[in-house]
């Protein structure tokens, strides 16, 4: 699917800089990504990774602190960054969907839910009120709402946690747009609830031809649903390749410890929340060294010295990492 | 919602039954006499059927069932006879009576009312008009020029008392420019446009001098609650699908952010009767409020008790009206 001529979202070199008053964070450091049309890529990494700052600068949804310093972004080969108001307006509006993390505060209290459907399909599908209504059920239908006519009434509120998620991916899903972002959309649910929005994507993915970006913090999420897997630390990507490829075949040492983290089938839960040691790295400045060397046991003097750089080691998969897991020694480039 | 109101409605009872006894209560404790101003000349067994008349020799709890009663069911008799033409029993009740002119206390202030409701109600509406969008812009562009000039003005203008801005106005308006007139007609009638405009220039003054301060007050309300909400996730969601920021911002946010400000304005609207009252003096308009200061001037204890429990009735009214508001407002309120 990668292979098709225009990837539908293609991110190159994309940095994103806060400014504060106890100075920058470099909350994302050239970060370059593609997504295929129809492709689900699952993003990974600890809180802090910079995942929900990358996906909120490629809409350009910055707070006011904050600075995109470079790079580029290109959605069906066009230049979001250069896009002028109504254009981006139109980018986020039809484009593309948003699903966010916690239900609860994520959509408004004060306007029911219909409303908050229905003004986004009149802006961007042109539909009269009625006909937005009916759509707006449609959707609510689709995601696996009973009763969407009365419920189109109903406050937030009145819905469950994970009935309101549900909502949130009917509000995404409006205008048929052509990516989902869903950033950790199933994190602030329980168990259960998760796995039910999980099937509910999964039934989606069959419907409707969407790229679909899921960010998690949980590799096993991402290993039941996604097509491939990019790993985020410190800003950057880590590494990235194929779900089953990387799961087999994992090159950079945080992939690994994450994956380690992962309880096997026999452990009990308690034994998910292991986590790796020490300290996220400081985003102070932009990395002139490899940001987990700290934290990595196989540290060695190169990794102090200079950031490594994405490199290829498998098929359409490529690591940041100066240290060869295949010989345990240093990488030949 | 209709079931909260109702028992609301009743549980005000009680409270102003307390509070009507503690008015009551309280002002006959102070040493005044209804002959008091009455000429040296006036013989003491005069003095002593004046008195009688009044009812003042009875023992305190006759004389608070006698004002009970008086006001509580004789004045609303009246009223609603005068309002349909239905006739009670004979009409021939015992009023509350001002012992300054021997009038009914009630006549006085339904004359006197509707000065001070034009002046407190265009006050309001000017306050909510000036503060809202500033409170909106202010938090929209937080710490810009406009925020911190908005910032310090806001603060002079809740700090400067109502009467020394009304000096000034009169100072600057009337005496200076000769714009308005700086002594309220209350005879004046609007007949045609040019005593339509005649009216309105004579309400300026008062109406802005009480605007102002509150606008002060709550153009601040207006900004901390904005920038509550702009925070929220919702407003992000908001962004995210596309929606101008004049749309965000302004039905979005603003719908958030004006229920507790309008709970503010509510219960806010007593205080500002009370501020009416110095207002009213400078600006000579014959309202509720000057009547109260004729009153405690005149020792008119009836005056005084009335006019004290009908601030203490619009306190309580307006409680309510606060809560029933910030139900219809919030989705997420349900009074059962
Ligand atoms: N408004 C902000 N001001 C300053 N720093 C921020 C802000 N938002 C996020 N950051 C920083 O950016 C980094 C990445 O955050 P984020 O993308 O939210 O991480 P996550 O991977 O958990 O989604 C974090 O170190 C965070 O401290
Ligand atoms: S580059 Fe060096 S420090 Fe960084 S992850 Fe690889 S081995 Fe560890
Ligand atoms: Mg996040």
């Amino acid at each position: 699917m990668r292979d098709t001529p225009q990837p539908l979202l293609d991110v190159t070199a994309l940095k994103t800089v806060f400014h504060t008053r106890s100075g920058d964070v470099h909350a994302v450091n050239e970060v370059s990504f593609d997504i295929a049309p129809g492709e689900l890529v699952g993003v990974v990494g600890e809180s802090g990774s910079g995942k929900s700052v990358t996906m909120m600068s490629l809409m350009g949804l910055l707070p006011k602190s904050a600075e995109i310093s470079g790079g580029e972004v290109l959605f069906q080969g066009r230049n979001v960054r250069g896009m002028d108001r109504n254009d981006l307006l139109a980018f986020r509006g039809r484009d593309v969907g948003v699903v966010f993390q916690d239900p609860m505060t994520s959509l408004n209290p004060v306007f029911n839910v219909g409303y908050q459907i229905t003004d986004r399909l009149r802006k961007y599908m042109g539909l009269s009120r009625a006909d937005a209504r009916k759509r707006a059920a449609e959707l609510l239908a689709l995601v696996g709402i009973p009763d969407p006519e009365q419920r189109l009434r109903d406050y937030p509120h009145q819905f469950s946690g994970g009935m309101r998620q549900r909502v949130m991916i009917a509000i995404a899903l409006a205008c048929d747009p052509k990516l989902l972002i869903a950033d950790e959309p199933t994190t602030a649910l329980d168990v259960t609830i998760q796995a039910q929005i999980l099937e509910l994507v999964r039934e989606l993915r069959q419907k409707l031809d969407m790229g679909i970006i899921w960010i998690t913090h949980d590799l096993g999420v991402v290993a039941g649903i996604a097509d491939r897997v990019l790993v985020m630390y410190g800003g950057q990507i880590v590494e990235q390749g194929p779900v089953a490829e990387l799961f087999a075949n994992p090159q950079h040492p945080y992939t690994r410890a994450l994956l380690e983290t992962l309880p096997s089938v026999t452990e009990e839960r308690s034994e998910r929340l292991r986590t790796i040691e020490g300290q996220p790295p400081s985003l102070n400045a932009a990395p002139s060294s490899c940001s987990f060397a700290p934290r990595c046991r196989h540290a060695f003097d190169r990794c102090l010295r200079e950031n490594p750089t994405r490199i290829d080691v498998g098929p359409r998969h490529d690591a940041a990492c100066w240290w060869d897991p295949a010989t345990g020694g240093p990488r030949n480039v | 919602m209709f079931a909260f109101t109702i028992r609301r409605l009743l549980i005000s009872i009680p409270t102003l039954l307390a509070i009507s006894f503690i008015v009551f209560a309280i002002l006959d404790l102070a040493p005044s006499d209804p002959t008091g101003n009455l000429p040296l000349t006036i013989p003491p067994e005069v003095r002593q059927q004046i008195r009688d008349s009044l009812g003042l020799d009875e023992p305190f709890p006759v004389r608070y069932a006698l004002w009970l009663k008086q006001f509580f069911i004789n004045e609303p008799l009246n009223l609603i006879e005068g309002w349909t033409g239905w006739q009670f029993g004979d009409g021939d009740r015992l009023r509350v009576t001002s012992w300054a002119t021997r009038s009914p206390v009630v006549d006085l202030i339904i004359e006197r009312l509707p000065q001070t409701l034009w002046v407190v109600g265009m006050s309001q509406v000017v306050a909510v008009i000036i503060a809202v969008p500033i409170g909106v812009i202010s938090a929209y562009k937080q710490y810009s020029w406009f925020d911190q000039i908005g910032t310090f003005v806001s603060m002079v203008g809740f700090s400067i008392p109502t009467f020394f801005t009304g000096l000034v106005f009169i100072v600057f308006f009337s005496v200076q420019l000769q714009w308005f007139p700086s002594i309220y007609d209350t005879n004046h009638e609007v007949t045609d446009w040019d005593s339509f405009v005649f009216q309105i220039k004579q309400m300026i003054m008062p109406t802005m001098v009480l605007a102002l301060a509150t606008a002060a007050q709550l153009s601040r309300y207006m900004r901390a609650s904005m920038l509550d909400n702009l925070q929220q996730d919702y407003v992000r969601t908001a962004r995210s699908k596309g929606l101008t920021e004049r749309v965000v911002v302004t039905i979005h946010v603003l719908r958030n952010s004006m229920i507790p400000v309008v709970t503010v304005i509510a219960l806010n609207i007593p205080t500002i009767f009370g501020g009416a009252i110095i207002t009213e003096q400078i600006f000579r308009v014959n309202g509720i409020g000057q009547l109260l200061i004729i009153g405690i001037q005149g020792a008119d204890i009836p005056l005084v008790q009335t006019l004290t429990f009908i601030f203490a009735v619009l306190i309580v009214l307006f409680n309510l009206i606060a809560d029933v508001l910030y139900g219809i407002l919030d989705p997420r309120i349900r009074y059962e």
